[in-house]
């Protein structure tokens, strides 16, 4: 449905040019929940813009649906964002409006007849939930209910995209998850695309399908987000996954050096499990045929939005074929093992 | 210290002299003060805004068109702000003869009134203009609005406690400005007080012109205060 080839951005600084987005080649299908990740300046920003032509590529096309998006100027291309929604970091609502009319704003811009306005206004609102707070305006509203308002007034026109920048780094890990749901709830029910800016892997974890990493504007790995969260290419990718299932990694660390220097003859390992066998009983069945010793470090389970994933620090002491018939084993069950060489 | 009691007393005596204050002269003046400010007023808002939005829309773009545009509006705000009122006044002297036929009285002032006053007031409505956080346009142009639509939609209404305080303060200066402008036969509140107050020695309505003024002004600046509490729903 979406289509993006050769895609080039580039920014003429002072300082030289800058290359923001550097060949950039996806495709997204109707229905899916497609998250770029990347620290800030990989391009991502610069990219999710170019979706609705805030931003022109300098190369390259991006095709939504039967439209080349990327070479339509003027009322074509006004009338082509009205069926493209887009959230925001910081929310973006108009103080001067209340929640009402600021849901309104969007139907006002489509020329929407009056009396369906506030018809579909009302529909919205039920939809995220802020019935009674019509009349509030975003002064009034906390950070998760000024989201609301931004996701209802970006589907006001009924659109078949949902772009959404950083749209839940503002907000605390509670609120994050309300919105969150909200959106998959969104996408299921109105089976809309929705394309999600982030640089937390938690929020691709979350609800996305598919995932793609970004560093230095270039698509660095890209896939179905449990194949990622699995088996991890990129180092940027392992960064980022780690923050994700262990967010007291730094200690993990401390306690993996401590581990490293008092026991020199264990190997180290770092499993991860899937959905099917994260809820087997894998290592009392490691311990019962091999001749090893034991020490879980650090383990930790999550949900993605197609099964759990599980990850496990251990420490194996043994002798030496014994650990490499433990990681043949391990195979066997189709847990990823990866044996850690240093800290 | 007796006699400067006296000489005290004698001052004070010469601004109470309620004797010399024709009522009906007083009544007139304050009526063609309100008239000149309310017209300036009137049209320094709308030619302000055109300013403003002139001087905000063309900054910063690549194309020529807008580039000269800018510079011809930013020289024409920049000249016009920086004469002083009552030079401003002589200098349109031929100019106003043109326009209105005449260079004394209320309707006289105008033009000098207006020129003075709405590069000053455009250049506040730019600044309000820009203090609008840039995220807000950006989401009104990702919902497909047109430039109108951004200018009426957005960029007025979320600037309109800047631009109301900016009319109040402009307002206040057009206040003090036809006074000015009186004094050279404009008529109004500073024509009285020259004409009678400074030339037949009549401090009392210098004084009362004086004190009408000053009501005025806090007026105005209260009302401003009010409407902009009122809009401000940040």
């Amino acid at each position: 449905m979406i289509r993006l080839s050769n895609v080039i951005k580039s920014f003429d600084t002072k300082q030289g040019t800058l290359t923001a987005v550097d060949n950039v080649n996806l495709s997204i299908e109707s229905g899916e929940i497609y998250g770029i990740i990347g620290y800030s300046g990989a391009g991502k920003s610069t990219l999710v813009r170019m979706f609705n032509g805030l931003e022109k590529p300098t190369k390259g096309e991006i095709t939504l649906g039967d439209s080349v998006i990327s070479k339509l100027t003027g009322k074509a291309l006004r009338e082509k964002r009205q069926k493209i929604g887009m959230i925001f970091q910081h929310f973006n609502l108009l103080w001067s409006r209340t929640v009402l009319e600021n849901i309104l704003l969007p139907l006002e811009i489509a020329n929407v007849p009056k009396h369906d306005q506030l018809e579909k206004a009302y529909e919205l609102i039920r939809l995220v939930g802020l019935e009674g707070r019509e009349d509030a305006y975003p002064a009034e509203l906390s950070g998760g209910q000024k989201q609301r308002v931004g996701i209802a007034r970006a589907l006001a026109n009924e659109p078949t995209l949902l772009l959404c920048d950083e749209a839940t780094s503002a907000l605390d890990p509670q609120t994050t998850d309300e919105v969150l749901e909200l959106l998959l709830e969104i996408n299921k029910r109105l089976n809309l695309t929705i394309v999600m800016i982030t640089h937390e892997m938690h929020v691709v974890r979350k609800i996305c399908h598919k995932v793609a990493v970004m560093e230095k504007g270039k698509i660095v790995e890209e896939g179905n987000v449990l194949e990622v969260f699995k088996r991890p290419q990129q180092e940027i990718t392992k960064r980022f996954i780690r923050q994700d299932t262990d967010p007291e990694s730094e200690e993990t660390d401390i306690v993996l050096a401590q581990v490293f220097k008092d026991y020199p003859n264990g190997k180290l390992l770092h499993l991860t499990f899937n959905a099917e066998n994260s809820k087997q009983p894998v290592l009392s069945q490691l311990i019962r045929h091999h001749d090893i010793e034991l020490n879980v470090i650090q383990g930790s389970i999550q949900q993605t939005h197609s099964g759990s994933i599980g990850s496990l620090y251990v420490q194996v002491t043994g002798d030496s074929t014994e650990i490499s018939s433990v990681l043949a084993d391990l195979t066997k069950m189709n847990v990823e093992a990866e044996v850690i060489e240093h800290v | 210290m007796f006699k400067s009691l006296i000489v005290g007393e004698g001052l004070f005596s010469q601004y109470v002299d309620f004797e010399e204050v024709n009522w009906e002269r007083i009544q007139e003046a304050t009526q063609e003060t309100l008239l000149m400010t309310a017209i300036s007023v009137a049209a320094v808002f709308i030619l302000g805004l055109v300013i403003g939005l002139l001087l905000y829309e063309t900054a910063g773009k690549k194309s020529v068109f807008a580039k000269v545009l800018h510079l011809i509006v930013s020289m024409f705000v920049n000249i016009f702000r920086s004469v002083p009122f009552i030079i401003l006044i002589v200098l349109l002297i031929p100019f106003t003869k043109q326009l209105v036929g005449s260079i004394i009285g209320p309707v006289a002032a105008l033009p000098a009134l207006i020129i003075s006053s709405a590069p000053f007031y455009g250049r506040l409505v730019e600044t309000g203009f820009r203090e609008i956080d840039k995220g807000v346009i950006e989401a009104a142009e990702a919902m497909g609005a047109n430039k109108w639509q951004v200018i009426y939609k957005v960029l007025i209404p979320e600037s309109l406690p800047s631009i109301i305080a900016g009319i109040t303060t402009t307002a206040i200066s057009l206040v003090g400005y036809t006074a000015m402008a009186g004094v050279i036969g404009a008529g109004g509140l500073g024509n009285l007080a020259y004409l009678e107050g400074f030339q037949r020695n009549q401090p009392t309505v210098t004084l009362v012109a004086t004190v009408i003024v000053l009501i005025m002004v806090f007026l105005i600046q209260d009302i401003g205060e009010r409407v902009v509490d009122r809009v401000d729903k940040r």
